[in-house]
């Protein structure tokens, strides 16, 4: 179980970014860099989004290059639009069952079972709108538990969260990965968040995407990209 | 931001493309049957002359004086506070749904004869102003075109960032200076699209002629089309005038499409920037009268409307009741199909590149250039060998209807397409939401408000709708305007005062179903 980005090649006019690494089953990334490095781009190639210009996606050795979004092994999370306005959040829930939501009576006891791992038990007829922001996300996160996808990719989706919330949802998230055995990716401007809860990290700078290397040892002894960014 | 290019599927091709083939052929198409049917050697008569020289002098002139009052309109009503400003904003929103004919009478009413302003220069020992010709053409023009341009401009003055107004006044900018380094690059960036898109609707504005025009020196070239079919029964001259209004239109319409901003017909009624300048004595006088005079010009007519049309309407004619059933039978029809259309249209350019989008949305907003004449006298000749046109007046009639609202529905449908691709395009592909299921459960619930609001459109502009139907109704066959402007040609004023009535309620009753219809989920 392990996705290879392949010798793969990102160009939309003057950027460019290369990606050429491995991520292994289980694996807690982060994925860290300036803005406009690429790291959103390295997720929206993963997740079937974009089209890598050269190169390929690999899943266990398969190449998923052209593979339609739905039928990747990722589930992305954004940092907003994760979830229908019009729709109610067990409704935002099923889809991630079934897309045309013709659920039957399990699968709306596992939508009631999933909003309660999130700690929103009994709020399944609301509407977004009714909701905080941090609920929000867990309502993604709870779709996100059902569809059982082998990796969880967070696109900064707890970037307008206060810090308590944040470290909150990141505990959330850490602990239904810990149960799922899910890779974790995700992306991070800060090092304290990287720290909290992934072993790895990535580093995405100056139009490339580094292999990944243990949190700690690359904070604690940062290469010059890195310390450019951090500002040590 | 990342966005997801969804790939474009097979349906969509389908049915965007039908639209797109039916759109090509009814505009490109009929010009085509027109312009073999003409031989060109007979030429041009110098009545021919005539018309294209009053039909360029007249939009040249309304446009131009639209513009120009539409300018310190707009401007006091970005730069004063006073109640009524919202009540104000919004009617001036009216008038685009307003049917043709009914804003003619309500202009007869008061510039007229026996008018309001004739009575009053009566008193003062002048001779009455004769509204029929030049004049009254320009004053209805002006009448529509006005509040338009008002809005259009009035969209760029609310445009200008609040923080821009903070910092002309922290520096101790006049008011004419503001002027200067604010409002003048804005009108420069608006005015020109605005200018445009007023003349090109005052060259096809046809009800306006018929009603106001006609004769030797009032004859606009549509008018003359229509006169060619109906009196003269002389179809070659008729493709002669339809192929040069065809050239005027096209001409116009690919300036326009140039330097023209997109339309757009939402309006922000949030309160306007607070403003430091505009405060001086003068200036708040100024402000106040004209927009007085804009409010005086712009209702007196309709509210003279409403009151000849009380009494009668109780008392309408007989031939107004079938009529009504008529044009409610083309309204819906004509309204739920430019809907679909438009939608179909929409969802095929949503999908693709941007340079192929970019030229299919031009061919749906030329549309706006085809002159229904042009389409309806292309019809007649396309179909006049085999069936009998007249025959054909009520499918006809939906026809040319549904390519006239068509532009305006796709400048609506559109964008609400297009930021639901935009907002939820990927999370709807991740979740392997397709086709249908998409579209029930992520497309429908988010554009249904726009839906509505095109089709409620689409109804009121079909429902006042005077133009093609003249070229193709038999004498036993009338729509409510029809009804109308007969009335009208008879000096039965009255009871036609009383048809605008039945005619403009019932425009808005159409308008605010369609449009309530689409707003009645509250979780948008």
């Amino acid at each position: 179980m392990t996705i290879s980005f392949d010798n793969v090649t990102i160009k939309q006019g003057a950027f460019t970014l290369t990606a050429d690494l491995s991520i292994k089953k289980g694996q807690k990334i982060a994925l860290l860099g300036p803005s406009g490095s690429g790291k959103s781009t390295l997720l929206s190639v993963l997740a079937g989004f974009k089209t890598p210009t050269s190169g390929r996606i690999l899943w266990n050795g398969t190449d998923i290059t052209d593979t339609h979004p739905a039928k990747r092994p990722i589930t992305l999370l954004f940092q907003d639009h994760n979830l229908f306005p019009h729709l109610t959040t067990a409704q935002n829930i099923g889809l991630g069952i079934r897309p045309n939501l013709r659920l039957n009576n399990t699968e709306h006891e596992m939508v009631e079972y999933a909003l309660s791992r999130v700690g929103l038990k009994g709020q399944s007829k609301k509407r977004p709108a009714q909701l905080s922001g941090g609920e929000q996300q867990r309502v993604a996160i709870a779709r996100a538990l059902l569809r059982e996808k082998p990796i969880l990719a967070l696109d900064e989706p707890f970037v307008a969260l206060g810090p308590a919330l944040k470290h909150e949802m990141l505990d959330l998230v850490a602990e239904i990965v810990h149960n799922t055995g899910a890779t974790l990716l995700m992306i991070t401007h800060q090092p304290e968040d990287a720290l909290w809860i992934t072993d790895q990290t990535v580093l995405v700078a100056q139009g490339a995407a580094h292999a990944p290397k243990d949190t700690k040892s690359l904070l604690k002894n940062p290469p010059k990209a890195l310390r450019a960014y951090l500002g040590t | 931001m990342t966005q997801y290019q969804k790939p474009t599927t097979l349906f969509e091709i389908l049915m965007g493309g039908t639209v797109l083939a039916f759109l090509l052929l009814l505009t490109v198409g009929t010009v085509i049957a027109v312009g073999t049917a003409t031989s060109f050697q007979q030429g041009l008569n110098p009545s021919d002359w005539a018309a294209i020289r009053f039909t360029i002098l007249q939009a040249l002139t309304s446009a131009t004086l639209s513009i120009m009052i539409a300018i310190p309109t707009a401007r006091a009503l970005a730069r004063q506070q006073f109640r009524g400003r919202q009540i104000m904003i919004s009617l001036l929103g009216a008038p685009f749904i307003l049917p043709a004919i009914v804003a003619v009478l309500g202009i007869i009413a008061v510039w007229g004869r026996s008018g309001l302003i004739s009575d009053g220069l009566k008193a003062l020992g002048t001779e009455p102003l004769n509204i029929y010709g030049f004049t009254g053409i320009i004053l209805a023009h002006i009448f529509f075109n006005l509040p338009l341009a008002t809005r259009l401009i009035l969209q760029g003055w609310l445009a200008i960032p609040s923080e821009h107004f903070r910092l002309a006044a922290q520096l101790g900018f006049s008011t004419s200076e503001i002027n200067r380094r604010l409002e003048r690059p804005m009108l420069l960036s608006i005015i020109p699209g605005a200018f445009l898109l007023i003349f090109l609707l005052c060259i096809t504005s046809f009800a306006v002629a018929l009603a106001l025009g006609g004769g030797p020196r009032a004859t606009t070239v549509e008018l003359a089309i229509y006169q060619a079919i109906r009196f003269d029964f002389d179809l070659s001259k008729a493709a002669t005038l339809a192929i040069i209004q065809f050239g005027i239109c096209t001409l116009i319409a690919l300036v326009a499409l140039k330097i023209a901003r997109p339309m757009d017909f939402t309006i922000s009624l949030d309160q306007p920037a607070k403003r430091w300048d505009g405060h001086e004595r003068h200036t708040r006088t100024f402000d106040k009268v004209l927009l007085l005079l804009v409010a005086f010009f712009l209702f007196a007519p309709l509210i003279s409307i409403l009151l000849k049309g009380l009494q009668p309407l109780l008392s309408l004619p007989t031939q107004v009741w079938p009529a009504l059933w008529k044009s409610v039978s083309i309204a819906i029809p004509a309204a739920v199909i430019t809907t679909t259309s438009a939608t179909a249209l929409a969802a095929l350019i949503a999908s693709l590149s941007k340079h192929t989008a970019t030229a299919v949305e031009s061919v749906g907003f030329l549309t706006l250039a085809a002159s229904p004449f042009v389409i309806g006298t292309g019809l007649f000749i396309l179909l006049n060998p085999y069936f009998n046109p007249f025959a054909l007046a009520l499918p006809l009639t939906i026809t040319v209807n549904v390519i006239m609202s068509l532009p305006f529905a796709l400048r609506i449908i559109l964008p609400a397409i297009i930021r639901n691709q935009n907002d939820y395009g990927r999370l709807g592909a991740s979740l392997g939401m397709t086709g249908i299921t998409f579209f029930r459960l992520a497309i429908w619930p988010r554009i249904k408000r726009a839906l509505g609001f095109a089709t409620g459109l689409s109804a009121a502009l079909s429902m006042g709708d005077l133009g093609v139907v003249t070229l193709f109704a038999p004498p036993d066959f009338a729509t409510l305007p029809l009804t109308m402007y007969r009335l009208m040609a008879a000096y039965q004023m009255d009871a036609a005062a009383g048809t605008a009535l039945l005619l403009v309620a019932t425009s808005l009753a159409l308008f605010w179903i369609f449009d309530r219809g689409g707003r009645s989920d509250h979780f948008i």
